[in-house]
């Protein structure tokens, strides 16, 4: 029960079409069964279609057991970060305001911080979790390193986040476009900036119809 | 007396749409079911593989099955949320009869004597009023068993012409442009050739919320190096990242395939050798293509003459290409004509009939192509005959043991057999898998045709839109309880499987059309003993047809994981490709790839013309429809799924910030749309992801938040789909809810 497989999660929110097959997958799973961990956000409907998945990134370190009063959060040998257990956790929230992903909820008919356990009753048995099964895209993807080096020639995986002063190493992996600038970790709080230097998404296209020449 | 025998909110409170959510034995943490059924999702054309599980005859989740081809286990939300469809309060246990005098208008009686009543009313309306009086309507979700027996009914048993389909209003534009231009009607390619292909075309196709599952299939092709190539007046999730997006002005696709094959012919971006062996009609098409330069044709379009010459580049000078579309091109007037240019590209290019190289139409009913092959269309009969042929007659009444003088000839399109009711050539109605009062456009007309009927006696699981206007109320069976056929978007034949018995007084359709015929004393032909048996006889009835399906059995299917059609014998393996270099088909025997004598494809010149209602002064915003991801066609199955709901609960207006502004609507806001038939209120999406002269409503809903109220029923002239896709209306800021806005969850 301990090592899981060879098997890893990818994230690649460029792929993802905002269709929330993985939030109705997610709430069929027997270890939170009813209840989505996952978090899908349109990122701005009225600018882009644009949507971002974001499951438990399991970090090395995770800072949501490091703020925990009452020691609930766990990780397992594996590395998945657990939700809280039922009998320590006192719905006190610190985890859901530190986590620097948004990624626990607070269920508050039980008391209980809840989040992505990686479907740890399936990924525990060697199967797929949920969401990254049922996916029609690709956004999420549970497989074996060699597998993803092979399908997605475009992107590299990468699991180091920078967020201000703090460096989060993680065992999910985002996937990066390959491309001029090569990254050695995604730096969150510049991406967040608007008039950030990487920001070139071209958005309300159709407002100029009439006007540009180069429609594309 | 087909008028609702009371008002709609007491029929609703009793009969729904309610929500259904999970609960009990399926909320319950690691229940281990009593069996894994492997079967498909009856959502949508793609048919995912899908396990369900079952535990004490219900179906309490699903496991995804990633050994089926196909989608390995995708799924997108309506095939998660599909068990919830199953052991729901709505569903119909009981035979049910109009009663205004009961509180919900309706009253519960015997299945036994509910069929008579249904006999006797085919008897006296066909008695007074000849056998034509009395029509029958079917859908392309049924299986393709079902639709079979539901031709052979109407004609054999009902002698009626009358009968025709939902699938009316889905995929009969490309089926008619896919016959003229390759004598078959059926996807060139299996999904996977998309894989191989360096550009990809997708025209008039959502493909991430109306066929999810080829979405893997366009980002791995794009790993692999294709580019994609949209278009569409919205920026739907695929055109957010594709590589060249043609914002085109909605009913203007004809031009924009005219343009580019302008810019093939102009750079000689063609295959001369491909053209001059395997098609004719080139010349008068190029002919007539000579006149559509890139600058008419940003004209008409609205798309700049760069990315014009951009997209007519990359296509041009391909090596392989898959060109899609689906009903963004295909709900027009000239619905058959904007296919016939998309097939003109394609044939221009040479690139078909090889791995990497195809073209599709992409359906959007669960059965849309097997249920539109085998008799339940008002002009064919099975294995895709014409019910004018006097030879596919012969054969046909040879299989049912009739003369062909018996079969009645070809009937008219659903629409058509509307106005057949406006001018009382049409009293009686059977209808089962269809919802016509929200499917059909200009529904006002939809409700005072059902109003006028002397007897309407529909079958169904829940009760509809339409089913609140039936004298008798037949209950029907889920996808899940009953086995039979259907043929996926890619033309693979696969099974479906039954994983719980039907409830209460509710049974599998193929019986209740065959106790009516009994009870009419009527069922020489209809009395088979199972789906299978059904399906025998259809493999001998297709045989030697263009939809061949004589080779397939229910085993086979199962052991290779479906079987592509044609199949013309036990040891065939079926057909992923069409048109490949050496194959042949009954009707070119052995002349070439193409099903017509010579073997050839044919061009076909098609002429722009513009949609039947354009905008004006009075009415100067193009309207649009279309679906969402969450829910499926008329919403009878999927507005029942409480979590289907949640994600989307109500329809929304998408506006441009443009045309918002000059109305001085804010998001959220309530909106009038005002047509020339009607009016509907609801909420402002504002989106910088649609044209700013174009708005876009979805259709899924019923009474006063359908889209429906406002299309128009303009039809093709040869295909006879509706033109959902384009229509005038002007819009009005409301301030405040709609009258229908009160006292109704979202869903009703
Ligand atoms: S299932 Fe995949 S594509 Fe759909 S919303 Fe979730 S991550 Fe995005
Ligand atoms: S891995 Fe499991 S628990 Fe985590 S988001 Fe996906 S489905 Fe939910
Ligand atoms: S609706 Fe279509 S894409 Fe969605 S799960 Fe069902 S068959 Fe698959």
């Amino acid at each position: 029960m301990f090592l899981l497989d060879q098997n890893e999660f990818f994230i690649d929110p460029a792929r993802c079409i905002g269709c929330q097959a993985c939030v109705q997958a997610c709430s069929e799973c027997d270890t939170h069964k009813g209840h989505a961990m996952i978090h899908l956000e349109y990122v701005d409907r009225g600018q882009s279609t644009q949507t971002v998945p974001v499951v438990c990134m399991h970090c090395e370190s995770p800072t949501c057991a490091e703020v925990c009063p009452a020691d609930a959060i766990k990780k397992t040998e594996d590395g998945v970060v657990q939700s809280a257990r039922k009998p320590r956790c006192v719905a006190c929230n610190n985890c859901v305001l530190a986590c620097p992903f948004g990624v626990p909820k607070m269920i508050t008919d039980f008391e209980l911080m809840m989040k992505c356990d990686l479907c740890y009753d399936r990924t525990s048995a060697g199967k797929k979790p949920m969401c990254a099964t049922v996916c029609p895209s690709g956004a999420l993807f549970y497989g074996p390193r060699p597998e993803i080096d092979q399908l997605r020639p475009r992107s590299k995986p990468m699991n180091q986040f920078q967020f201000g002063r703090q460096t989060i190493t993680t065992k999910v992996h985002m996937m990066a476009p390959t491309g001029p600038v090569k990254a050695q970790y995604l730096d969150v709080t510049e991406v967040m900036n608007e008039n950030g230097p990487r920001q070139r998404i071209a958005l309300d296209i159709l407002s100029n119809l009439y006007a540009s020449e180069d429609g594309v | 007396m087909a008028s609702l025998p009371v008002k709609d909110l007491p029929i609703i409170e009793l009969f729904g749409p309610h929500r259904n959510y999970s609960n009990g034995l399926r909320l319950e943490s690691a229940v281990e079911p009593d069996k894994l059924v492997q079967t498909h999702c009856c959502f949508c054309g793609m048919q995912c593989g899908i396990q369900l599980k079952v535990k004490d005859n219900q179906v309490i989740g699903f496991e995804p099955w990633e050994e089926f081809p196909f989608n390995q286990g995708m799924l997108c939300p309506k095939g998660v949320k599909r068990y919830l469809q199953g052991a729901h309060p709505d569903r119909l246990l009981k035979a049910y009869q109009r009663d205004p005098a009961a509180p919900a208008g309706f009253r519960a009686l015997p299945y036994d004597e509910a069929i008579q009543r249904v006999a006797q009313e085919i008897e006296r309306i066909q008695s007074t009023y000849g056998p034509d009086s009395f029509a029958v309507f079917g859908g392309a979700s049924l299986t393709t068993e079902k639709a079979y027996l539901l031709g052979k009914f109407a004609r054999m048993g009902l002698k009626t012409c009358n009968i025709d389909y939902n699938g009316r209003l889905c995929m009969v534009s490309a089926a008619a442009a896919n016959k003229k231009a390759f004598g078959i009607d059926r996807a060139a390619n299996p999904w996977a050739d998309i894989l191989k292909a360096e550009v990809i075309w997708i025209a008039g196709a959502n493909i991430a919320e109306c066929f999810p599952i080829l979405t893997n299939y366009l980002w791995q092709a794009r790993e692999n190096g294709a580019k994609i190539i949209v278009v569409d007046p919205r920026i739907t999730p695929i055109a957010r990242t594709c590589d060249l997006f043609l914002p085109i002005k909605p009913g203007r696709d004809i031009a924009l395939f005219n343009g580019i094959l302008h810019l093939m012919i102009e750079k000689d971006w063609l295959d001369h050798d491909f053209i001059d062996t395997h098609t004719v009609g080139f010349a008068a098409l190029a002919e007539h293509v000579k006149e559509w330069t890139p600058r008419r044709c940003a004209e008409v379009t609205g798309i700049t003459e760069a990315a014009i010459r951009k997209a007519a580049q990359w296509w041009g000078s391909a090596k392989s290409s898959f060109l899609m579309h689906a009903r963004g091109i295909e709900h027009h007037t000239h619905g058959v004509q904007n296919c016939l240019g998309a097939i003109n590209i394609v044939l221009a290019s040479g690139r078909i009939g090889r791995e990497g190289c195809g073209y599709a139409t992409i359906t959007g009913q669960g059965n849309g192509q097997g249920g539109r092959e085998h008799g339940q269309k008002c002009d064919q009969l099975p294995g895709g005959r014409d019910i004018e042929n006097p030879e596919h007659r012969a054969h046909v009444a040879k299989v049912w043991g009739i003369t062909p003088e018996e079969l009645p000839r070809a009937g008219v399109d659903v629409y058509e057999v509307f106005r057949r009711i406006d001018r009382g050539e049409v009293r009686g109605l059977l209808n089962i898998c269809f919802n016509p009062l929200v499917s059909l456009p200009d529904s006002g007309f939809i409700k005072r045709m059902l109003e006028r009927l002397q007897f309407f006696v529909t079958i169904d699981f829940f009760m509809s839109e339409t089913a609140r206007h039936a004298d008798i109320v037949l209950p029907g069976s889920l996808h899940e309880e009953d086995e039979g056929i259907v043929a996926s978007a890619e033309g693979r034949v696969i099974k479906i499987n039954a994983a719980v018995d039907c409830p209460g007084d509710a049974r599998q359709d193929w019986r209740i059309i065959q106790d009516i015929a009994r009870a009419l004393g009527r069922e020489k032909g209809l009395t088979f003993a199972n789906p299978r048996e059904i399906f025998e006889e259809l493999r001998r009835a297709s045989a030697g047809g263009i939809a061949d399906y004589s080779g397939i059995t229910y085993e086979k299917i199962e052991k290779q994981m479906g079987v592509f059609w044609p199949c013309p014998s036990d040891d065939h393996p079926g057909t992923p490709r069409l048109f490949e270099a050496g194959s042949s088909n009954p009707i070119a025997k052995g002349k070439g790839r193409f099903y017509f004598p010579d073997g050839k494809a044919r061009f076909n010149v098609a002429p722009y013309t513009p949609p039947a209602e354009d905008v004006d002064d009075e009415f100067p915003v193009i309207l649009t429809t279309g679906r969402v991801v969450s829910q499926y066609l008329s919403g009878t199955q999927t507005r029942r799924i409480g979590p289907l709901v949640d994600q989307y609960p109500e329809p929304l207006i998408e506006i441009h910030p443009q045309l918002a502004s000059r109305h001085g609507i804010k998001d959220g806001e309530w909106v009038r749309i005002e047509g020339r038939r009607g009016i509907c209120t609801l909420r402002a999406r504002i989106v910088t992801t649609i044209r700013p002269d174009t708005i876009f409503v979805p259709y899924h809903w019923g009474g006063g938040k359908s889209i429906n109220q406002v299309t128009i029923a303009a039809q093709d002239p040869i295909s006879k789909i509706p033109e959902y896709k384009v229509c005038a209306v002007r819009i009005l800021n409301q301030y405040g809810p709609p009258a229908n806005a009160q006292g109704l969850e979202p869903q009703q």
